[in-house]
């Protein structure tokens, strides 16, 4: 794997830190005049997803971390792991849940999302910014309510739960940011 | 979509160049003190441990030299006044390899002075006057600070810079979450004080205000003279202005032999750590020999100055071109 100084630390290049694969968020450079150069560098740890901070003196270099983001399909879950193909290989990997984490609430059967592999095994699962999912269970809707005030849960599919307008029945597909949680619009079947 | 021939920092900007160009002239003309203009290429360069240089090839027939961009006019500003000019200051460029972030760029500008006959102190309340002229219009600075290397030290980490003690400064790192400073710094005193200050006290130095920190470590004199009262701390001052740094001065160092010593040392310790050789300035050891004038001195960045009179977040948003775009 490449090696890289603290010059090359850009946002989002992929190295190892004290042995786990990391991603650079941001690179400072800090030099007093008459001083030692350092970089102050945000790193976000790719396993545990935590962010920290890191100092180093300038010039020094870290190994490049194998982290590829790959468009994979969901396919289903067995119990144990969740499977997950390459649409256009059929290669297919399989992923642990504690790795697939707050993604799993989003993941529909046959919807894409991304797949982080480092030295090709899954680290991480991202799903798709917008999902369109079924509601499952919320409460009636109050008649002549077409305004987004105010809300109520409602159940998807997948079993996450978000807040919807009063207005939203259950059956009906809605749209959500899967960044956010939050509801978008309902989707037209 | 910002165009790659554009300038990086707007039109209003350049005029505010021009016009702090402007005030800086008529504020050391009224004070009897000459501009004077010193070459950019030279021969010879500082040497400066933490410094790299920019060197390029000279083709004077029939043999090639080595000229070095200046990191600061420094020596040939001391020539001049070894040679009697009197105060003298300088607007130009200085060039240092390696460097470029939100408060770098390789090439930028200096304001250089010196003030024969000034101590340390009397530099420090012209600084002074000088920062509160030039804000005035762009920045309301609250009443200057003035706090000793120690002082502020102290106050904000508890620990004593100029006597060093592994045990203490590590504790420190490691109660701040930096185990990776031991790694850094190992026994270095100097190394320690520049990861404690740049991390822990210069964010935090003149909120509003301009902020002088003095009487440094020995251990960080640079070209300043060593205290005579104290021989632990040395007579160079730095300024601040929200946590940015913005010049750097001294009580300037006389005497040829120390001066000498220095260049050796420093010498010494660029060759321990793989840095690019460089030529001692023998014209300043001469020239300090035939008698540099007792003066302080101070070069001040007017680029970051420029940040922060425009509340500017990155150098770019001051320069017409950055390097990138140069």
């Amino acid at each position: 794997m490449a090696i890289y100084s603290t010059n090359e630390f850009k946002s989002g290049l992929k190295i190892m830190l004290d042995n786990d694969p990391c991603a650079i968020i941001e690179n400072e450079f800090v030099k007093p005049g008459k001083g030692q150069a350092f970089n102050r560098v945000k790193i976000r740890n790719l396993k545990t997803g935590r962010v920290i901070e890191r100092t180093f003196k300038s010039g020094e270099s870290l190994e490049g971390a194998d982290v590829v983001d790959v468009e994979m399909q969901y396919l289903y879950n067995d119990g144990e792991f969740r499977h997950f193909m390459v649409p256009d290989t059929f290669e297919q990997y399989q992923c642990e849940e504690k790795l697939v984490g707050e993604a799993s609430k989003w993941l529909k059967d046959q919807d894409n999302c991304t797949i982080t592999l480092w030295n090709d095994a899954p680290l991480s699962v991202t799903p798709i910014n917008f999902v369109e999912l079924a509601i499952v269970e919320t409460d009636p809707g109050v008649r002549g309510d077409t305004s987004g005030g105010g809300g109520k849960p409602a159940k998807l599919e997948t079993g996450a739960v978000v807040r919807v307008p009063l207005f939203v029945q259950q059956g009906e597909v809605i749209k959500v940011d899967t960044r956010t949680g939050e509801y978008i619009s309902r989707v037209k079947e | 979509m910002i165009k790659e021939w554009h300038p990086s920092c707007t039109i209003e900007v350049l005029r505010l160049r021009a016009q702090l160009f402007n005030s800086i002239r008529c504020f050391f003309s009224a004070r009897a003190v000459l501009e004077v203009e010193t070459p950019l290429l030279g021969y010879a360069c500082g040497t400066d441990p933490q410094l790299d240089f920019f060197t390029t090839d000279y083709i004077a027939h029939p043999q090639r030299d080595t000229l070095f961009l200046q990191t600061s006019p420094e020596f040939a500003m001391k020539r001049l006044l070894a040679a009697g000019s009197g105060s003298i200051y300088q607007i130009c460029k200085a060039f240092r390899n390696g460097e470029s972030g939100r408060f770098h760029n390789p090439e930028f500008t200096l304001l250089e002075w010196y003030r024969v006959g000034f101590t340390l102190t009397e530099l420090m309340d012209e600084i002074s006057e000088l920062i509160q002229t030039l804000s005035l219009g762009y920045l309301s600075l609250n009443t200057t600070q003035r706090f000793t290397y120690q002082d502020i030290f102290e106050r904000t980490t508890g620990l004593n810079p100029l006597t060093f003690s592994y045990v203490d400064y590590s504790a420190f790192a490691l109660a701040n979450g930096q185990p990776e400073a031991m790694a850094i710094c190992g026994y270095e005193h100097g190394l320690w004080l520049d990861f404690i200050f740049s991390h822990h006290i210069q964010p935090y130095l003149g909120e509003s205000a301009l902020c002088m920190i003095y009487g440094y470590p020995a251990c960080q004199s640079s070209l300043a003279r060593i205290n005579n009262l104290n021989p632990l701390i040395s007579d160079r001052v730095e300024i601040f202005i929200n946590g940015i740094e913005l010049g750097n001065g001294y009580y300037e160092l006389t005497d040829a032999q120390e001066q000498n010593k220095r260049f050796d040392e420093e010498i010494a310790i660029r060759l321990e750590n793989n840095r690019p050789a460089t030529v001692k300035d023998k014209n300043l050891i001469a020239a300090l020999e035939c008698g540099l004038p007792e003066c302080a001195g101070i070069a001040i960045g007017l680029d970051r100055l420029m940040m922060v009179l425009t509340g500017s977040l990155t150098i770019d948003e001051v320069l017409s071109f950055p390097v990138r775009r140069a």
